[in-house]
């Protein structure tokens, strides 16, 4: 009996290790997840943590002294360059290891390996667009660079020595959430992030959805929607500058017209499962010495992008014989990307060029081993990507490619449905050769404006108006990347794939790229408008944001003597021109006395609104509202017998149609007898905001900043590990361009006086995890507005009070 | 007097081998002191459970003060669908005392197996 009490005993407490080391019972390994030496008690940060350390290692060839300062930034001094980069990999490692890792993995389509076959269909849609395929092109151009390769490989072999160092109880906390391991960084990881940001900001393509459009609108109707007009663009370049003429001429193939421009044909309905936001733009401008109180050129930049947590920028110095440059980088990548060294400063926006356009592909059989092309079946080459899934045995995917590029949908997989039987193979610049690493490295060591522009041609994918200034003076920006010289309408919608008159006639050349250096209205600016009016002579399509662009340059034009206290109240300005050229539509066609007392409380607020998001305000939600009521109660009765995934119109085209033309045909509701005017939807739209505006009152949700409710999520989405209902103002149309779960993802401000005079602050912390202080410190700054200054520090500088701990990597 | 000699060893012991040891070092701890020093069945229970219960819980719960519980809250959010760091202490010291006790139940059994043959 005894014996048996010992053994079950024995074997209970066996079992109870066993349960709570593993995933077998429970969702999580309680026992190896709560135990204080080993589980995520270790990623507790002390609140008096001391980063402090002394490392040695056999790579280095010098002495690096890393001073972090009191928000954790790392102002890195080395002696020679490869040191550097090794320290930026070992840094951004220490600090957001669990982000790059992910992220990559995001990239590769190799999601389901952590979170399980939920993630299946991204991983095949990455896949089959060749993300993979485009990160193995550009890891190979990188490595036959010797400056790129050096950079990279040094910084992949920083990386590698903290994940060695690491004991399961210093893994990030979400690797013990999750129950993996970090593997060994590669630099076609650092690759692979650079594509997912190509994919990210060139990735929001409607080609689909466009074509959708064409099958169901007559081509007068389509016009009317889809107008290639902007009628208040006012362009990056200004209008009436002189372009030459273009050296390549894109030739539209014989019977286009029959083929490619069909209207109401066949519908396609190809959801794809995951769309990049369509608001990843950004603002950038600089100003050069005629307008700034200093006398020296000031640069502004703010990338627009998801906002998340951990971020996707980390703040670093990175100082060596060679440069000294200070910004934000990509954990992931070796080098600062919008940032500042000591003669000039460099900032991004999104071209949003289309650079992705979609083949219909004919196959011989199911084998997907020949298409048709040019009269002729041609091979294609075949690639078996293999996805591993968590608990679950591997998924195949083989992936047909054809001249165009890989077949992303067909029979076996089209987007979120499995049902279409065509085939579709993808073109996309970002496929192409490119280096991207040596765009970001020349441009960390530009000392003036010939250095940017020997920087400028590596720059492929993502296409970017890069704006410059340099402390000499000048003041510069250039629309950059590869974009494809196309035929008025190429690309628009999916292209038939048997021709190679429908193929890519060419890229542009670099120097036929718009540009403007040192113009005489002193100033140079972007926020992802149009970058040039009609005279360019080459076609780049109409889907761009307009109002931001206005506003912007507006100010701009008017403002002399700026400060960078200028700078910051424009680059957080909640002003908003779509509504200012909108409320008079709204204003004009509301008969007071049709009104209830709601209403008109509602009204008045309107009346008397000027058009600034605030974050109190309430007549911002209701504009919102009555104009989503508005655009609704126009597009919705003749969308309702369309497929689903059909484009709907920008908010620009509606409001240009309506305010040139008060009897836009599509005001009239096409379901009843009568004819409907432009006041009886807007005063219906009108009428039912207010409805939904007084539930929103009664919620208190009814000001900007509660109604839009900007929150910062955890990569992963865990509750808990965000920040929630932001006070914050803005939207997409204001500079300030903050909506619910995106915005400005890191506000610079620079003045190029002789001392750097520079601000800084993103949505996030320096550190990623999500049991440090410093994890999300910089939130209520930024949701408040304010910057950090960002100090480019001197190594004589060392015992400075912002300097709170001192990390030393030398030789072993 | 071997009560609180036990309940000692046991803790000291576990502290140890878990900084070379994975987690569940702390069962062999609670074993093998409970193997050494002879004590009722059920007293050697209270023993480990007492000891690794008081270890874990002080050893997470200063953590979490060090660390203004920011941690703490975010997990218990997570896992525990609402913002109570304690709890979160209370869990993990559970489970540190229930595989304490445990173990060195079974420790104080097999013992006696081995007096009996």
């Amino acid at each position: 009996m005894r014996i048996l009490f010992s053994i079950l005993s024995f074997f209970f407490t066996a079992a109870l290790c066993y349960v709570l080391d593993t995933k077998s019972v429970f969702k999580l390994p309680f026992g190896k997840f709560l135990s204080p030496q080993a589980g995520i008690w270790q990623n507790a940060e002390s609140f008096d943590a001391d980063f402090s350390d002394e490392l040695k290692f056999d790579q280095l060839i010098g002495h690096t002294n890393v001073y972090l300062d009191e928000r954790l930034v790392p102002h890195v001094f080395a002696e020679n360059e490869t040191d550097a980069f090794f320290v930026q990999g070992y840094l951004h490692a220490k600090f957001r290891l669990w982000q790059m890792e992910f992220q990559t993995m995001y990239a590769a389509g190799r999601a389901s390996e952590v979170v399980g076959d939920v993630a299946l269909n991204h991983d095949r849609e990455f896949r089959r667009l060749g993300l993979v395929y485009a990160a193995e092109k550009s890891l190979v151009e990188m490595e036959n660079d010797p400056i790129s390769k050096s950079a990279c490989d040094a910084y992949t072999a920083g990386v590698n020595q903290y994940i060695a160092s690491l004991t399961y109880s210093d893994l990030p906390l979400e690797y013990k959430l999750l129950g993996y391991q970090p593997e060994k960084w590669t630099n076609f990881k650092s690759a692979l992030f650079l594509k997912y940001m190509a994919y990210d900001l060139t990735g929001n393509d409607k080609d689909f959805e466009m074509t959708d459009a064409k099958a169901s609108f007559t081509k007068s109707d389509f016009d009317l929607l889809f107008p290639s007009k902007q009628d208040s663009l006012d362009p990056i370049i200004p209008k009436n500058t002189f372009f030459s003429l273009a050296t390549i001429q894109p030739v539209t193939p014989a019977f286009a017209d029959s083929i490619y421009f069909d209207f109401l044909k066949d519908t396609i309905a190809i959801p794809q499962v995951e769309m990049p936001d369509q608001f990843n733009g950004s603002n950038n401008w600089a100003v050069d010495s005629s307008k700034t109180k200093s006398k020296y050129p000031i640069l502004c930049s703010d990338p627009h992008l998801k906002i998340s947590n951990p971020s996707v920028w980390y703040e670093m110095q990175i100082s060596t014989p060679n440069s000294n440059v200070y910004g934000a980088s990509f954990p992931g990548a070796p080098g600062i990307i919008i940032g500042f060294n000591d003669n000039c400063a460099f900032g991004f926006t999104n071209a949003g060029r289309d650079v992705k356009d979609y083949y219909e592909i004919k196959f011989k059989d199911n084998s997907k081993s020949e298409y048709w092309f040019n009269n002729n079946w041609v091979n294609t080459t075949r690639r078996i990507e293999k996805i591993n899934i968590a608990g679950k045995p591997a998924f195949y995917d083989t992936i047909a490619y054809t001249i165009f590029g890989p077949v992303i949908y067909d029979a076996s997989f089209s987007g979120k449905n499995n049902k279409v039987e065509k085939n579709y193979a993808v073109r996309w610049s970002a496929h192409d050769n490119s280096n991207e690493f040596k765009f970001f490295y020349l441009l960390n060591h530009a000392k003036n404006y010939c250095d940017f522009q020997q920087a400028l041609p590596y720059l492929k994918s993502p296409g970017q108006n890069c704006v410059f200034a340099c402390k000499n003076g000048d003041i510069a920006i250039n629309v950059q990347g590869a974009f494809p010289a196309k035929w008025k309408g190429q690309g628009e919608f999916v292209m038939p794939g048997f021709d190679s008159s429908y193929m890519w006639q060419g890229m542009i050349p670099q120097s036929e790229n718009p540009f403007q250096y040192n113009p005489v209205r002193g100033f140079v600016s972007s926020a992802n408008q149009r970058p040039v009016d009609s005279a360019y002579p080459y076609y780049i399509g109409s889907n761009y944001p307009v109002y931001r662009g206005l506003y912007l340059n507006r100010k701009l034009s008017s403002m002399k003597d700026i400060t960078t206290a200028d700078m910051m109240k424009l680059q957080t300005s909640n002003y908003n021109v779509f509504a200012e050229m909108a409320m008079p539509i709204l204003l004009k066609n509301i008969r007071v006395e049709v009104l209830n007392e709601n209403e008109r409380k509602y009204f008045q607020k309107l009346e008397n609104w000027r058009f600034e998001y605030d974050e109190n305000t309430t007549a911002a939600t209701l504009f919102e509202l009555t104009w989503s009521k508005l655009t609704d109660t126009i597009y919705n009765d003749e969308y309702a017998s369309k497929p689903k995934n059909t484009a709907r119109p920008y908010k620009s085209s509606l409001l240009d149609a309506l305010l040139r033309d008060s009897c836009y045909k599509f005001i009239d509701n096409i379901t009843t007898s009568n004819r409907e005017t432009l006041e009886d939807v807007v005063i219906a739209a009108f009428k039912s905001a207010s409805l939904e505006a007084v539930q929103l009152e009664k919620q208190n949700k009814l000001s900007w900043s509660k109604y839009k409710d900007t929150h910062v999520d955890h990569l992963l989405k865990l509750p808990g590990f965000g920040a929630e209902h932001l006070k914050i103002g803005g939207n997409e149309n204001c500079l300030n361009a903050t909506k619910s779960s995106h915005g400005p993802s890191w506000r610079m401000i620079v003045n190029l006086t002789p001392n750097t005079d520079a601000y800084g602050i993103y949505p996030g912390g320096q550190s990623g995890n999500p049991g440090s202080r410093f994890y999300d410190d910089g939130i209520e700054t930024w949701a408040k507005g304010n910057y950090y200054n960002l100090w480019m520090m001197r190594a004589e500088e060392k015992n400075d009070l912002r300097v709170k701990w001192k990390m030393v990597f030398s030789k072993k | 007097m071997k009560f609180i000699t036990s309940f000692i060893l046991m803790a000291l012991l576990s502290f140890s081998l878990c900084i070379f040891l994975p987690w569940w070092s702390i069962a062999i701890a609670c074993f093998l002191v409970a193997f050494c020093i002879p004590q009722k069945n059920w007293v050697s229970f209270v023993a480990g459970f007492v000891s690794l219960f008081l270890l874990w819980y002080a050893l997470s719960f200063w953590m979490s003060f060090q660390n203004g519980h920011l941690l703490a809250n975010r997990i218990s959010t997570l896992i525990l669908k609402q913002e109570n760091s304690f709890l979160l202490v209370l869990i993990t010291a559970l489970i540190g005392g229930f595989v304490g006790g445990f173990a060195a139940l079974s420790g104080s059994l097999i013992r006696k197996n081995f007096k009996h043959a």
